[in-house]
């Protein structure tokens, strides 16, 4: 009775992106897919931000050689888009002798392209700090460094935290180009999955693996953001 | 009190290894805590001081005035480093500011700063402010550290306001906080740059009368400030700037009397009017 019934646009429409065997059948490479993304997610997230708070705080010393290096590197990686670089990386790196498995290319490009961002990010907050802070802190007799660190930083980090949490949620979703070099993270696992089962189901399923872990992210920063607003004097 | 002083500074390190220095750095209680020789400073082809000397003496309070742009903060900024003088000589209890091999850390921790905009720190309560250099420059235990910050802040009248932001003060009570900072560390010698000019006029009183009781506990200070009626009152010599240079110097009833020079005359009858 259910075939004679013509196929109406919804039911084409759940088909397509919701068919319940398809979900069956892969969910767990799906899941698998997760399992990679959160990994190198969280590997880029915290040696991008570890990195890019090293490279502000070196920069802080103002030696001119250094920080022209420092800026040539930023500037570049924040110019080239990561596909471009992961691309070159990848295919282009093992002629020269230099062969990464793509899992470790991915890591290394993001990180970097985080960490770019990650360092102009905390030197503007380290510049947004008011001369006044550094010369009260001086006047008593701390050092430059501690001033750095302890009256400085604190400042600078709180201001930082909105635009460095939009940017690492930005660089982490990234992590989907990974698929163009076989990283078998979502986007790599739903593809397969997708050009197997000759339906969308795991591509669908794929755009809901990713909603479930930015959406808690998202909401992260917006709760961080919260905690560390405080009144200015 | 001045021998407790002399003691105190007995066991400092000369500033330069050359014998004239030392000799010249032997302290008696008649050493200037500040004596500024021939200082200069320029920024780019700009000429800010032209020559400065000046001595306080311990226990003194001298005022600096002048119209703006005299070079008057400048001035006080360098008897800490914070601006690089051009040429001539600081010395700050007999140690030389302006050697190579002067410890600047060190020495800043003899002389207070009190800033116009206060300058706290706005992450760190009243206490955390002054309990900071406490703890990394003076290396002091978190307790005794704690235990001198608040007393610090009951000098300046704010022993009951040590566990609030800056941001939960008046502005007359940060100003108190940053004066308890620099006094925390037992400086021989505060500088104090316009303390009152950011200050709403009903706030200014508690300031003044903070540095009021410094000066009765025998402090010895150098201030900035556009507070003509307390120089009358409470300072020993008041010095007038302008152009880069001192013009005249003396005690206020001579200053605000009887100025000598028609510039500071200018001037007086300026801001007094």
């Amino acid at each position: 009775m259910d075939q004679a019934l013509p196929p109406t646009r919804w039911t084409i429409f759940l088909d397509t992106f919701f068919k319940a065997s398809v979900i069956d059948q892969y969910l767990p490479s799906i899941l698998k897919g997760i399992v990679v993304t959160l990994e190198v997610a969280a590997l880029v997230v915290i040696c991008g931000i570890l990195l890019g708070l090293t490279l502000a705080l070196v920069r802080a010393y103002r030696i001119r050689a250094v920080n022209i290096l420092i800026v040539i590197l930023v500037d570049m990686l924040r110019a080239l888009p990561p596909l471009v670089i992961i691309l070159v990386v990848y295919f282009g790196l093992p002629n020269v002798g230099i062969a990464l498995s793509n899992f470790a290319v991915l890591w290394l490009i993001l990180t970097l392209v985080l960490a770019a961002f990650a360092e102009e990010i905390f030197w503007a907050g380290i510049t947004a700090t008011p001369k006044g802070q550094w010369e009260a802190a001086r006047s008593t007799g701390l050092g430059f460094t501690q001033t750095l660190l302890f009256v400085v930083m604190p400042q600078a980090l709180r201001i930082t935290i909105p635009p460095l949490t939009n940017r690492t949620i930005a660089i982490t979703k990234n992590t989907a180009l990974g698929t163009v070099i076989g990283v078998p993270e979502i986007l790599n696992q739903a593809t397969t999955a997708t050009s197997f089962a000759g339906n969308a189901t795991p591509l669908m399923m794929g755009a809901v693996a990713y909603m479930v872990i930015f959406i808690p992210v998202v909401t992260f920063g917006r709760w961080l953001e919260t905690r560390f607003a405080w009144r200015r004097a | 009190m001045l021998l407790i002083h002399a003691d105190a500074r007995r066991g400092l390190p000369a500033a330069r290894p050359l014998l004239l220095a030392q000799v010249d750095t032997a302290l008696t209680p008649d050493t200037p805590i500040l004596d500024v020789r021939g200082l200069t400073k320029r920024f780019g082809s700009t000429e800010v001081l032209k020559g400065i000397d000046l001595k306080v003496r311990p226990q003194e309070l001298v005022f600096v005035i002048g119209p703006s742009g005299s070079g008057k903060s400048t001035f006080l900024r360098c008897c800490n480093r914070l601006e690089e003088p051009t040429d001539g000589s600081i010395r700050v209890a007999g140690v030389e500011l302006l050697a190579h091999k002067v410890d600047i850390n060190a020495m800043r921790r003899r002389i207070g700063m009190v800033f116009q905009s206060f300058n706290l720190y706005p992450h760190m309560t009243a206490r955390g402010n002054v309990m900071l250099a406490l703890r990394k420059v003076l290396k002091m235990p978190k307790e005794q550290a704690r235990a001198e910050a608040d007393a610090a802040l009951d000098r300046v009248g704010l022993a009951d306001r040590a566990g609030h932001h800056p941001s939960a003060l008046s502005g007359g009570q940060q100003q108190r906080v940053a004066i308890a900072r620099a006094l925390a560390l037992k400086p021989e010698l505060m500088l104090f740059d316009e303390p009152t000019s950011a200050l709403d006029p009903e706030l200014v009183g508690s300031v003044l009368g903070g540095m009021r009781d410094l000066k009765a506990d025998g402090m010895t200070m150098l201030v900035v400030s556009h507070e003509m009626r307390f120089a009358q009152e409470a300072a020993d010599r008041v010095v007038f700037m302008d152009g880069g240079v001192i013009v005249e110097e003396g005690p206020p009833s001579a200053i605000f009397g009887a100025p000598k020079h028609e510039r500071t005359r200018a001037f007086l009858s300026r801001v007094l009017n």
